[in-house]
């Protein structure tokens, strides 16, 4: 068992042996290495002024990620390389070229913002794709800038993120992903004692022996949701259980008629494999928080979290998702649905944790549509998200299996109108009428400030319409303003 | 590349001068791009700096009945608990009416409203230790909307009207007539920087505080006023702020008064950064209004008289409500030439946190009113908006005088929107859209023009002066310090190239320096956008001042005319003699010729009397146009901007890059206020949208792929303006209120001849209400 936590700094090793377990990175570096470049903006990882670059191995390639540093645990960047805006031009006779870029076309005004859009776009310039205005898009999602209208920010990125990186860290790759390998020790980590710790355990044995100890322990793993009960709620969590270090709990497979993600895997680290059920699914998971926090946040704790409001939940509902939940050396599978009890209730005893979710793929005659509504397209949370999965043969409906979000206490499937969708002719939109009214059967949302109630139900009916007008054939550039499926 | 990049503008714009014109990086940003750019919170703290955070209790309104600070007092690391009955002088951080404590004294008159501050080793302990008072409070019950405060009769200052004709009677018997109401959201600044300040106790009485602030000379004057102390005593300093659209002008005083109250308590420096849930809920936001309206106008949609009143929203107290709500006043015409006009604002008390300064000032509530009432006209006589727009225009005499009796003598409205009409491709996209909505069940599109005219200076007219100070140094570097502060908007930049150019050097040769209330006194706040204009001009009168000194001292020293000596490519040129500017800086001090000098400027022109209501409140007028089209969904009320096209008036650039960067960022800020970004109030008067996480200010996806912005080919301000250019900070807001018109006009298309109802910010949820109205009509 290790007792001090170790990350890379500008090409060294720091070993850290008093860490608390709440310490954010943010904090240790402005507050203790006195790098106060990366700023905060809003301590709850929404703005992205606080944006670093996370370097790790994967699939033994270095890769980098933001991240957003407000909202990560200190402990949490144990193996990796932590680049902060301070570092990209240090010692060097000119600046990093997304810095270039971003000079030239005068991509800041107050400058507050910069440092965070800075390191967003570095990690855009070190993915290996050229960016267009889609990446650029997605990257800078959990960016916010108040100042220029984005369009200089957006020209610096098409410029300097050509998909060929040639830097300091690009010269340096071979030695970093050595120092980092060398990391990877495969020990448990532990640092402080039985009353106080942060703990990396390194295998789902160690994991599962830790939890069923320290039953009031608090897992983390993406810390996306749990940061911000340190930093907005300031409550002081002695005992994290950090998932990240977790060897085969990130696991994702494809069966061939089924996907199995770990409750460790980052949605970044899922997307591909979920795109691969429908782009439906791609474009819930592209819109679930911002890059930065996709990169850390997993599916396994948007699930074991129970909010009503997440957005994984309905559509793995929708498609028959399993989640596997595991205490001591027992697992147990069940309906994804049923871990849902009731408002911040699940079903999940002391000890016990989320290891894994299955989702069946779709059939031929099956066809998936799912929506979010928010005031704003991306990195905003739903007001409602609805998932149809419908099983169809020469236009009759055979199957229905619905799920919303943002309507209920849990995430829930809409059981009356299933039914009545049942035998309904889908080129017969006269007839559908009987379903969109049984929504109000189904569902009683509830008015905050999001959205109203009223605007609930009319938007989750509207878009019952609109699953049934395109699973009936009509395109998606003649129904959506986002998300067009045809575009894919 | 996105359709317009301000490098291709400033190749297209020849530039004025040799430096002014010129497309220079603003001064900071290889500082920002680097991260080295230091605001407030990175200035290494001096040693034994604490740390404050302020304790509220949960209440909207009442009285407090007990205060037990026992807990805070003994939690880890605080050092001290502040309260009213720490403060030495006067306990108000108001700008002008004596009505904000800096800590509640008995009452409590919003959710939010600071009732103590801890002052701690470290920010955690602070904001931990405030969260465990045990405050009882009497509560009564809040009023929260302006009808709650109406039907209390409760206003923070008397209304206010401007009356020409009788429009009542005129729009009675008026061909057509509309009758309408509709309200306007307020927005939350959502600078990134959030509120900050730093006080360090110098000797017996005096204090330095470092504040992100846009008005350094009113946070020295509360807090010498707070502690009892002359106004010689405290010095204010800011060098940068990450952000303010005016949530700095008066906002940033609570703030730097309680840091440099605990400082004075404690001996110690301290500092104050607030939270940003903290910030959300205490500091002010842009007015929302309730706009009642009516208009009679003829088959050709030419109004005959309006009569608008705006129901403002300011909660608790005076603040600079005066000056904002006058301003929805001003700009409630925008473009159009009102015959008959009642204009009347209600400056309503509720029990919310004080609404504040926010680019616009007012303005822009004031322009929605005005579009949404060319829209409905359009609608109701099923003509074109563009045409019913063109038709108010101002005009020659006779449709010249705006309902406050000034005459607009610079108009370029006609001549601006028909250039922005063709190269947007208005009438021929029109014909499209209606082509597109016939055949769409489900999207349907809206297309709009609309154009602003914004009135340059303080309508306070005391604020319009400007004090600047400026040293040269002998081996030929220059420090330019002024008044205004530096908050993004290039400023700094602006007042650098003037005075680079009057004394013929390079920029970099020109050092900018924190503004600061010791070195240039008695300011105004950068606001207005009127920074570059008045500290511009008042820099470059003190560079003046000194190059005067140099070129008589070089005739003296050269014996050539004093015409014969100019200044250009850090090269003086006396007679056929060249010598290095830093040579002849040098002879300067030999020759005891005095190197610094001040400048000071008072923008002519402004006679405005709000009493008699008579005068010129504005030195010109800014215009600008902006094209918009979005799609709705009508099965949700989602809706995207597909394309932007904006043609705006600087007159002569002084700076084409950062200028194209305050249109691009005013639009987008704009479009933000009128359609993701909600404000929501809950029946007891608390906020709940007071973090990013639940206010949706606009991100990269927001803005359309197909973005133009266009400089107006201007020959210039008619005014004599530093250059002839033309302020800009603010206008480009307004140019956002082209997107609400897009709205609407795709929600018309749903039913003809009907207006659809539809309030700011138009939300999914705001948009689907309206297109059901629509729909269940049909």
């Amino acid at each position: 068992m290790r007792q001090n936590i170790k990350f890379v700094r500008d090409g060294k090793t720091v070993e850290l042996t008093n860490v608390d377990p709440n310490e954010t990175l943010l904090d240790y570096l402005r507050l203790t290495e006195g790098s106060c470049g990366t700023k905060e903006g809003c301590g709850e990882g929404d703005c992205g002024a606080c944006t670093v670059a996370v370097g790790s191995i994967q699939d033994g390639q270095l890769e980098y990620q933001a991240v957003n540093s407000c909202i990560q645990l200190l402990g949490m960047l144990d193996g990796k390389e932590v680049i902060t805006v301070d570092d990209l031009s240090k010692g060097q006779d000119g600046l990093h070229p997304v810095q270039d870029a971003m000079l030239k076309h005068h991509g800041s005004q107050c400058g507050f913002c910069t440092p965070g859009i800075v390191m967003s776009l570095f990690t855009l310039y070190h993915t290996e794709k050229a960016a267009d205005r889609n990446s650029i898009n997605n990257q800078l999602a959990g960016n916010l800038c108040r100042c220029t209208g984005y369009r200089p920010i957006i020209d610096a990125a098409l410029e300097s993120c050509t998909g060929s990186a040639e830097d300091r860290f690009s010269e340096s790759l071979e030695a970093t992903t050595a120092l980092l390998k060398k990391l990877d020790d495969g020990e448990d980590l532990f640092v402080g004692d039985e009353e106080r710790f942060f703990a990396a355990p390194a295998s789902i044995s160690s994991l599962a022996q830790l939890y069923e100890t320290h039953t009031d322990a608090i897992i983390v793993a993406g810390a996306t949701d749990v940061g911000l009960w340190i930093t907005k709620q300031l409550r002081d969590l002695p005992k994290i259980i950090h998932l990240g270090r977790v060897k085969c709990l990130d696991l994702i497979k494809d069966n061939g008629d089924e996907i199995i993600i770990g409750a460790s895997a980052t949605y970044a680290q899922a997307l591909d494999s979920l795109t691969s059920i429908d782009p439906d699914v791609a474009e819930v998971i592209r819109r679930i928080g911002s890059t930065q926090v996709r990169a850390s946040g997993t599916i396994g704790g948007n699930i074991a979290n129970g909010s009503p409001i997440g957005d994984s939940p309905p559509l793995l509902i929708a498609l028959d998702a399993k989640l596997t939940l595991q205490k001591g050396n027992k697992t147990r599978e069940i309906d994804l649905e049923d871990f849902f009890v009731d408002y911040g209730k699940q079903d999940r005893v002391a000890g016990e944790f989320v290891s894994q979710v299955r989702i069946p793929k779709l059939a031929p005659s099956q066809t998936l549509r799912s929506y979010k509504i928010s005031k704003r397209f991306d990195q905003d949370i739903s007001a409602a998200l609805a998932a149809f999965r419908f099983t169809h043969d020469n236009g009759i409906i055979s199957e229905a299996r619905i799920a919303y979000g943002g309507m209920a206490a849990t995430p829930k499937r809409a059981t009356e109108t299933e039914k009545t969708l049942v035998g309904m002719d889908l080129n017969n939109s006269n007839d559908w009428q009987k379903a969109i009214a049984a929504l109000e059967l189904d569902f009683k949302p509830m008015s905050d400030m999001r959205a109203s109630a009223e605007y609930r139900m009319d938007a989750a009916k509207g878009l019952l319409i609109k699953a049934l007008h395109e699973t009936s054939g009509i395109p998606t550039t003649n129904t959506r303003v986002i998300g067009i499926r045809e575009a894919v | 590349m996105l359709h317009k990049s301000p490098d291709k503008e400033a190749q297209t714009t020849k530039p004025l001068t040799d430096t002014v014109g010129k497309s220079n990086k603003h001064d900071s940003a290889e500082r920002h791009i680097k991260g080295n750019a230091l605001y407030i919170d990175d200035i290494r703290e001096p040693k034994g700096t604490l740390h404050l955070a302020p304790g509220y209790a949960q209440a909207t309104s009442g009285i407090i009945k007990s205060l037990d600070l026992t807990a805070v007092k003994s939690a880890p690391g605080v050092v001290a608990v502040l309260t009213a009955e720490d403060i030495p002088g006067i306990n108000d951080c108001s700008p002008a009416m004596g009505d904000d404590m800096i800590l509640a004294d008995g009452h409590i008159l919003f959710h939010g409203q600071v009732i103590f501050a801890v002052v701690a080793e470290s920010h955690l302990e602070a904001r931990k230790a405030a969260r465990f008072a045990k405050i009882e409070i009497e509560e009564t019950k809040p009023m929260v909307t302006v009808e709650d405060g109406i039907e209390q009769d409760a206003s923070v200052l008397p209304p206010y009207e401007f009356l020409r004709g009788s429009p009542k009677d005129t729009i009675s018997k008026a061909p057509h007539k509309i009758m309408d109401s509709f309200r306007i959201g307020g927005q939350e600044h959502f600078y990134l920087e959030g509120q900050v300040s730093m006080a360090i106790p110098g000797d017996e009485g005096e204090m330095l505080v470092h504040s992100s602030t846009q008005h350094p000379t009113e946070i020295q004057h509360t807090v010498a006023k707070m502690l009892g102390v002359s106004d010689a005593s405290v010095v204010c300093e800011c060098r940068r702020m990450g952000g303010a659209f005016g949530g700095k002008e008066s906002q940033a005083a609570q703030w730097s008064a309680l840091a440099a109250l605990a400082a004075h308590v404690t001996g110690r420096p301290a500092k104050m950064r607030l939270d940003r849930d903290d910030d959300m809920i205490m500091t002010g936001k842009r007015h929302d209004q309730r706009c009642d309206w009516q208009a009679g106008f003829d088959d050709k949609g030419k109004l005959s008289a309006v009569d608008v009143e705006f129901l403002s929203r300011c909660g608790c107290s005076a603040d600079l409500s005066l000056g904002v709500n006058d301003r929805t006043m001003f700009h409630a015409d925008n473009s159009y030439f009102y015959p008959e006009a009642r204009i009347f604002s209600r400056r309503v008390k509720t029990n919310t946190v004080s609404n504040t300064a926010f680019r616009g000032f007012g303005g822009p509530q004031g322009m929605v009113f005005s579009e949404r009432m060319m829209d409905s006209i359009a609608i109701k006589l099923s003509m074109d908006p563009l045409d019913v727009r063109k038709i108010n225009f101002y005009g020659e005499e006779g449709r010249d005088v705006t309902p406050f009796g000034m005459k607009v003598e610079d108009n370029i409205l006609d001549e601006l929107v028909s250039e922005l009409e063709q190269t947007c491709d208005y009438r021929k996209r029109r014909d499209a859209l209606n082509q597109f909505n016939k055949t769409s069940p489900f999207l349907k599109k809206g297309l709009a023009l609309n154009p602003i005219k914004f009135g340059i200076s303080f309508t306070l007219k005391h604020l319009n002066q400007a004090g600047a100070l400026v040293h040269v140094y002998t081996d030929g570097s220059v420090q330019v310090n002024h008044g205004g502060t530096e908050m993004g908007q290039g400023l700094y930049t602006k007042v650098a190239q003037v005075v680079a150019e009057e004394f013929g050097i390079d920029l970099d040769h020109v050092k900018i320096t924190a503004t600061k209330t010791d070195k240039v006194p008695n300011t105004a706040p950068t606001a207005a956008s009127s920074g570059s204009d008045m500290n511009g001009m008042a820099a470059k009168y003190a560079a003046g001042t000194i190059k005067d000194r140099l070129i008589e001292l070089a005739a003296t020293l050269y014996q050539v005319d004093k015409e014969a000596v100019t200044f250009a490519k850090n090269v003086v040129q006396v007679g056929d003699q060249e010598i290095p500017f830093s040579e002849l800086t040098k002879q300067a001090f030999l020759h005891r010729v005095s190197l610094s000098s001040t400048g000071y400027y008072a923008t002519p022109n402004i006679t405005w009397d709000r009493e008699t209501k008579d005068g010129r409140p504005f030195l010109y007028f800014a215009y600008g146009a902006c094209c918009a089209e979005v799609t709705i969904d009508t099965l949700t009320g989602e809706m995207t901007v597909d394309r932007i096209d904006i043609l705006h008036d600087v007159g002569k650039s002084l700076n084409p890059a950062i200028d194209i960067g305050q249109i691009e960022g005013g639009f987008v800020q704009g479009m933000g206020w009128l359609t993701t970004e909600e404000l929501v109030y809950d029946d007891q008067g608390r906020l709940r949208t007071h973090a990013p996480s639940t206010y949706k200010i606009p991100t990269a996806s927001d803005i359309p792929e197909d973005f133009r912005v266009n400089l107006w080919n201007s020959t210039g301000n008619r005014e004599e303006t530093i250059y002839r250019s033309k302020a800009v900070g603010e206008p480009p807001v307004m140019l956002a209120t082209a997107v609400t018109s897009a709205i609407t006009n795709a929600i018309a298309s749903l039913k003809p001849n009907t207006i659809p109802q539809i309030d700011t910010p138009a939300t999914p949820e705001n948009i689907l209400r309206s297109v059901k109205q629509m729909q269940a009509g049909n």
